[in-house]
């Protein structure tokens, strides 16, 4: 390896390690567990537990059937598909929300239909929590899945059907078990995203303790009035999320390697 | 990866020459302004028309909400006036030393309820958005506009169930604009300068919250006379006009 590398690396390293040095140095620690266990905090982070797993949940349901079609259908279009899938990576979150918020909220078309079907409506909600995590979290698990898929090509699954299996059977005895590694490390990724999400929740879910206010959210109300109670709920946004990290990172890095 | 050494040479470079201060213009002078969003309007006019009267000075305005200001004058943020939408940041502002002097007070605003158009509803007063199956969005208690919808709910004896507690009063209008709710707790000067597209309902109660706006010179200001010249402009005849023309009340 070349040292000319070295430079860069450490300053990119120094680029991520240093800012939450930062915060560390500014927070108040023996404050740290009163201020963490309030009960608006504790609500927060409850309502970013439930719904980000609720997202990642989702994210799986929806995004591993898309990353298949992604990554093995030949009709035309899917590369442009593809693009439309990552949109939601490179837009501004609240540009995201806004979007949600004129798909589905009270004057929405779908939303509309929503409120005509339900009586309820989405916006304020925390169902609409969980889309707009969703659609922020979704292409980090589709990305994963449909890199790995290519990776490994389709051979196994043409032998496959060439020996008789059904396309269901295939999916599900060949596909799928291609997939796993993958699917740990996009399960791990979207659950991070989702719980970091800020913008599009702000915008469209709104906040409201323990119904739309998620741990971010909180954190940005609590940065008005006190400091150190924001940065020490920015903290444990940050524990959480590399506790999440290191638990699931064997099978993260498999999904790396395969 | 040989060639890679200058081009981070150069970058390096091009970071150093970004992070330096700008040299000051020669002639022209900057007054660095940093107002509360809800005078965006109103000071952005007054900004010009200060810049007619002062030849060579241009006012460059940084619009936030007050607390994300007096954090970031407290930080060493670099200004020469600050103008806050309530007395508490001032109070914070002045505890952090940051202020040169006593701030005064230029206006004052009082809250709204802000309503789709032409008032779909039929939305009389406060105790109005209190029924069920209503959509009300306010502002959270920890900004101005938040605390002052709350003192109106506790003089008043009104209590909503909010749909959402929004971080400043532009979000709050916006919901009502999208029809996403149905009426919100707004200032006075919002509501009237998005007055085509949600109307206004004014409310007695109102009057049970209003907010001080206070004006200050910022201490080391690199421009301390400019900086005097400006509060004395708000506090001028045309200032008061300009602020009463958007809404805002007298002190």
């Amino acid at each position: 390896m070349p040292w000319v590398l070295w430079p860069p690396a450490i300053c990119a390293l120094a680029l991520v390690v240093l800012p939450v040095v930062g915060l560390l140095v500014r927070s108040d620690l023996t404050r740290f567990p009163s201020l963490i266990t309030s009960t608006s905090s504790l609500n927060a982070l409850k309502l970013s537990l439930i719904t980000a797993g609720l997202s990642t949940v989702a994210c799986v349901l929806l995004g591993v059937p898309l990353a298949v079609v992604l990554a093995r259908s030949g009709a035309r279009g899917v590369r442009v598909l593809r693009a439309v899938v990552l949109l939601p990576l490179v837009l501004p979150p609240v540009v995201g929300g806004l979007a949600l918020l004129y798909l589905l909220g009270r004057k929405g078309f779908l939303g509309i239909l929503v409120t005509t079907l339900t009586g309820e409506q989405v916006p304020f909600t925390t169902a609409a929590v969980v889309i707009a995590q969703t659609f922020v979290a979704m292409p980090f698990l589709v990305v994963s899945l449909e890199g790995a898929l290519r990776g490994a090509g389709d051979r196994y699954e043409r032998v496959a059907s060439t020996l008789g299996a059904k396309p269901w059977t295939v999916f599900r005895r060949v596909t799928l078990p291609l997939l796993l590694p993958a699917l740990g490390s996009g399960i791990v990724l979207s659950f991070a995203r989702a719980l970091g999400e800020f913008g599009a929740t702000i915008t469209f879910a709104g906040s409201l303790e323990g119904v739309t206010r998620t741990l971010p959210l909180e954190v940005y109300t609590q940065a008005e009035v006190d400091v150190d109670s924001a940065v020490a709920l920015a903290l444990l946004l940050i524990l959480v999320a590399v506790a999440v990290i290191a638990l699931a990172r064997p099978r993260a890095l498999e999904g790396v390697r395969s | 990866m040989r060639k890679l050494a200058p081009v981070l040479l150069a970058l390096a470079l091009a970071a150093t020459a970004c992070g330096s201060e700008a040299a000051p213009q020669e002639g022209g002078r900057t007054l660095t302004v940093f107002a509360a969003a809800s005078l965006t309007e109103s000071f952005g006019t007054l900004g010009k028309r200060f810049e007619a009267q002062n030849s060579g000075v241009t006012v460059k305005f940084s619009f936030e909400g007050s607390s994300a200001l007096v954090q970031k004058l407290t930080q060493g943020a670099k200004a020469d006036v600050f103008a806050s939408a309530d007395q508490a940041n001032m109070d914070k502002a002045a505890k952090g030393e940051v202020l040169d002097g006593q701030p005064s007070v230029f206006a004052t605003n009082r809250l709204a309820i802000a309503v789709g158009k032409g008032n779909p509803l039929g939305i009389k007063g406060l105790a109005d958005l209190a029924q069920d199956g209503l959509t009300v969005v306010v502002c959270a208690p920890q900004v101005p506009c938040g605390s002052a919808a709350k003192k109106v709910q506790q003089s008043s004896g009104v209590t909503l169930k909010p749909a959402s507690e929004e971080q400043d009063v532009k979000s709050v209008l916006a919901k009502v604009q999208s029809g996403d709710a149905d009426a919100g707790l707004v200032y006075v000067t919002d509501a009237t300068s998005a007055a085509a597209k949600v109307d206004k309902v004014d409310f007695p109660e109102a009057a049970g919250a209003i907010n001080d706006y206070p004006i200050a010179v910022v201490k080391d200001a690199p421009q301390a006379r400019l900086a005097g010249l400006f509060r004395d402009f708000v506090l001028g005849a045309e200032g008061k006009n300009e602020l009463a023309k958007a809404g805002f009340g007298a002190p």
